[in-house]
């Protein structure tokens, strides 16, 4: 009671394995392409790595791998397939096939993981991305300090780029202090009351820097002041809309992050169902190459199927050898072993002094 | 007196027609790719036409696209005359076809590199564009309501940020223009009356700059306004501040990209030049041994190729000579005609 299955006559199975060569082939190139696309993910990361608290790595790292590892696999199968043809190329590969067809099996379960991880990592971009922006606005004014003095240009460049402003909206900019000291008058009455008006001795003002003006403004950019009205002529802070960039930099690059990761998600779940549809044929081939080879006669026809038995007698089958495999060094039922029984007497074995 | 004659065996003229095959092909492939580069280069072009004033320099794009579309032709027929060269049978059907397929060839090979050449001449050309250009949006950059000029704030700014320039010239240029809006302008302020009065054609000038001129790798917040008055702000010295904005102006920006981009372009089509002129020697040669060998008993035997059969001038008036005929062909017909209607009368 075989699960699936067709007839092959001689021809079917030349043409059979014809056509999974060129398949393989064809998935080696696939493979090549989620080696790439990790490789472009990873590229993406590291442009703003400045901006994450952690590295996310492991879905880039993820389809690197499998891209290696399908071109490896694939490359293997198209040489198989290619045997397949000639009888006798195929005994070569006889005792290969079978666990060749079970680890390409896991190896297209991880390429499906692959991609549903591709899906998944919006929450942790998303929590990264959140603590890194925060640390890049508080560093923003530490341009004197090492390790920190590309993090204003940095921030600078991404909110003209993405048209965005501070980590959810630009009110951020206010509850930090982005002016730094060493520009700041502080024999200036202005500067001391502000500074003495706020309990951790910051210099808050509700102002942004420079980035986050919108170009599509009509008029000329109000950076300094935003809350209030009188300070600025013909201006309502409520209904002004186009002075600033009103979206998030977080917002931003996550939309742009997920759009990326969109497309690859996509692109990895058609390679997914490629592979699957060629560890199919490569199955049915298998089967029916030994199929022949039980019958001895190279040209008749032969079955060939996905599993021999139902798919809940396979696993009972595969379940008791994993089961067995533990009991190597027990007793078993063979009449040959020599097992002493309760009832003889120790002293028989004893020998005669 | 014979231009480039050479001796061919039987065999050097299979390797030369083998030779003509793989090279005509990459010629192929060169005038796709110089098609290709005029494609890109218009593009760009046309991505900043709106700080242009004219649009002269399309010259150079247009031009290459033209030679890459008549290289593509004029390599695939070479491919296919070389094919059938060693045929006896096929050959004689090109003769009639090949001298103006030759003037035609000799003609887009030379405009290549006229192409090549223009990219050079127009420099001066193209300077001249953008200074207008640039003046004129850094004139209406205010005009935001105004039809027709509203997208010029946009433009500038997102120019400026691009390129990392700011003004014309310098950014000095937008101390002369008013940049800042009447609507914008608060009219019953003292400040805002006095700077008008100062001025002779009472626009409002401030010695500050648009956002978009701020230098993102500045390490202090930018200072846009009152930029030359140095006791405006602390700890700041107008003189040798030099991270604050950008100091270097945008047509001198633009000019360099284009012209990096033209010869990064002129080194590769002056290669496909190259490629394409030995494609038309090496088909000359090939014709000329070949046409030698026709009503030989023997094909085997060696013979004379050759470039030219006369001098570089005679050839030249052979070619024109038709074409010339072809221009005074009604000129030289009426005073004929009307001689003969004189002499009936």
């Amino acid at each position: 009671m075989a699960v699936l299955k067709v007839t092959f006559t001689k021809t079917n199975r030349d043409k059979l394995a014809q056509v999974l060569w060129v398949l393989n082939c064809v998935s080696v190139v696939t493979g090549v392409t989620l080696f790439s696309l990790g490789l472009f993910l990873k590229v993406e990361i590291e442009k703003r790595r400045e901006l994450m608290s952690k590295e996310i790595d492991s879905v880039p790292n993820m389809l690197i791998s499998v891209g290696l590892i399908a071109c490896a696999v694939n490359f293997l199968g198209g040489k198989i397939c290619y045997d397949c043809v000639d009888t006798t190329k195929f005994l070569r590969w006889k005792l290969l096939m079978l666990p060749y067809i079970i680890c390409t099996f896991f190896f297209t379960f991880c390429i499906l993981v692959g991609a549903l991880m591709c899906y998944s990592m919006r929450n942790d971009l998303e929590e990264s991305l959140f603590q890194g922006l925060r640390d890049a606005m508080r560093y923003y004014k530490d341009t004197d300090m090492p390790g920190r003095c590309y993090i204003k240009r940095t921030m600078d460049m991404l909110q003209m780029q993405f048209q965005c402003c501070g980590n959810g909206g630009y009110r951020d900019w206010f509850h930090i202090q982005w002016i730094s000291n060493r520009y700041l008058d502080m024999t200036n009455s202005e500067v001391v009351d502000r500074l003495q008006s706020n309990v951790e001795g910051k210099y808050l003002i509700d102002g942004v820097p420079f980035s986050c003006c919108n170009i599509h403004s009509s008029r000329p950019c109000i950076q300094h002041q935003i809350t209030n009205n009188s300070a600025n002529y013909n201006y309502d802070y409520q209904t002004e809309e186009l002075n600033l960039n009103r979206k998030g930099c977080r917002h931003a690059l996550l939309d742009h992050y997920t759009d990326i990761m969109q497309s690859i998600g996509l692109i990895v779940l058609t390679i997914w169902l490629f592979e699957v549809s060629v560890l199919t044929g490569v199955r049915y081939l298998q089967t029916a190459m030994e199929n022949v080879l039980r019958f001895g006669d190279p040209d008749s026809e032969s079955d060939g199927w996905i599993l021999e038995n139902s798919i809940a007698d396979t696993a009972r089958y595969n379940f008791n050898i994993i089961k067995n495999l533990g009991k190597c060094y027990q007793v078993d039922d063979d009449p040959n072993i020599d097992v002493p029984s309760t009832s003889q007497q120790p002293h028989e074995n004893v020998p005669a002094s | 007196m014979v231009v480039g004659k050479m001796k061919l065996t039987s065999q050097k003229r299979v390797k030369l027609v083998q030779g003509l095959g793989l090279l005509s092909w990459l010629a192929t492939l060169g005038g796709a790719i110089t098609f290709t580069l005029g494609c890109f280069l218009k593009t760009e072009l046309r991505r900043r036409g709106e700080v242009m004033d004219n649009t002269d320099i399309h010259c150079v794009p247009n031009t290459l696209m033209i030679v890459g579309l008549a290289s593509m032709g004029i390599n695939y027929f070479a491919g296919r005359i070389c094919q059938d060269a060693l045929d006896a049978g096929r050959f004689p059907r090109w003769k009639t076809f090949l001298k103006p397929f030759y003037g035609c060839s000799i003609f887009f090979t030379t405009l290549m590199l006229i192409a090549v050449i223009l990219s050079y001449i127009m420099k001066g050309s193209l300077e001249s564009s953008l200074k207008i250009g640039l003046k004129n949006g850094i004139r209406f950059y205010k005009d935001t309501d105004t039809p027709g000029r509203c997208f010029q704030k946009q433009t500038i700014e997102r120019l400026q940020m691009e390129f990392q320039c700011c003004g014309n010239n310098d950014y000095k240029d937008w101390f002369e223009v008013q940049w800042i809006s009447n609507r914008y302008l608060d009219f019953s302020s003292k400040e805002v009356k006095d700077r008008i009065k100062s001025n002779v054609d009472a626009r409002y000038l401030v010695d500050g700059v648009p956002f978009s001129c701020c230098n993102p790798r500045s390490p202090r917040p930018c200072i846009q306004y009152k930029i030359t008055n140095n006791t405006a702000h602390y700890n700041y010295d107008h003189q040798t501040e030099e991270l604050n904005i950008f100091i270097g102006g945008c047509r001198e920006a633009l000019v360099n990209y284009y012209m990096g981009l033209m010869n990064t372009i002129g080194g590769v089509v002056l290669s496909v030049f190259l490629i394409q002129s030995s494609v038309l020697a090496s088909l000359r040669l090939l014709q000329t041994s070949m046409e030698a060998v026709a009503g030989q008993e023997n094909l085997e035997i060696e013979t004379e190729g050759y470039l030219l059969e006369k001098g570089v001038k005679e050839t030249f008036m052979e070619y024109l000579d038709p074409v010339l005929k072809l221009m005074l062909l009604n000129q030289v017909t009426s005073p004929e005609a009307t001689g003969t209607i004189n002499a009936d009368s």
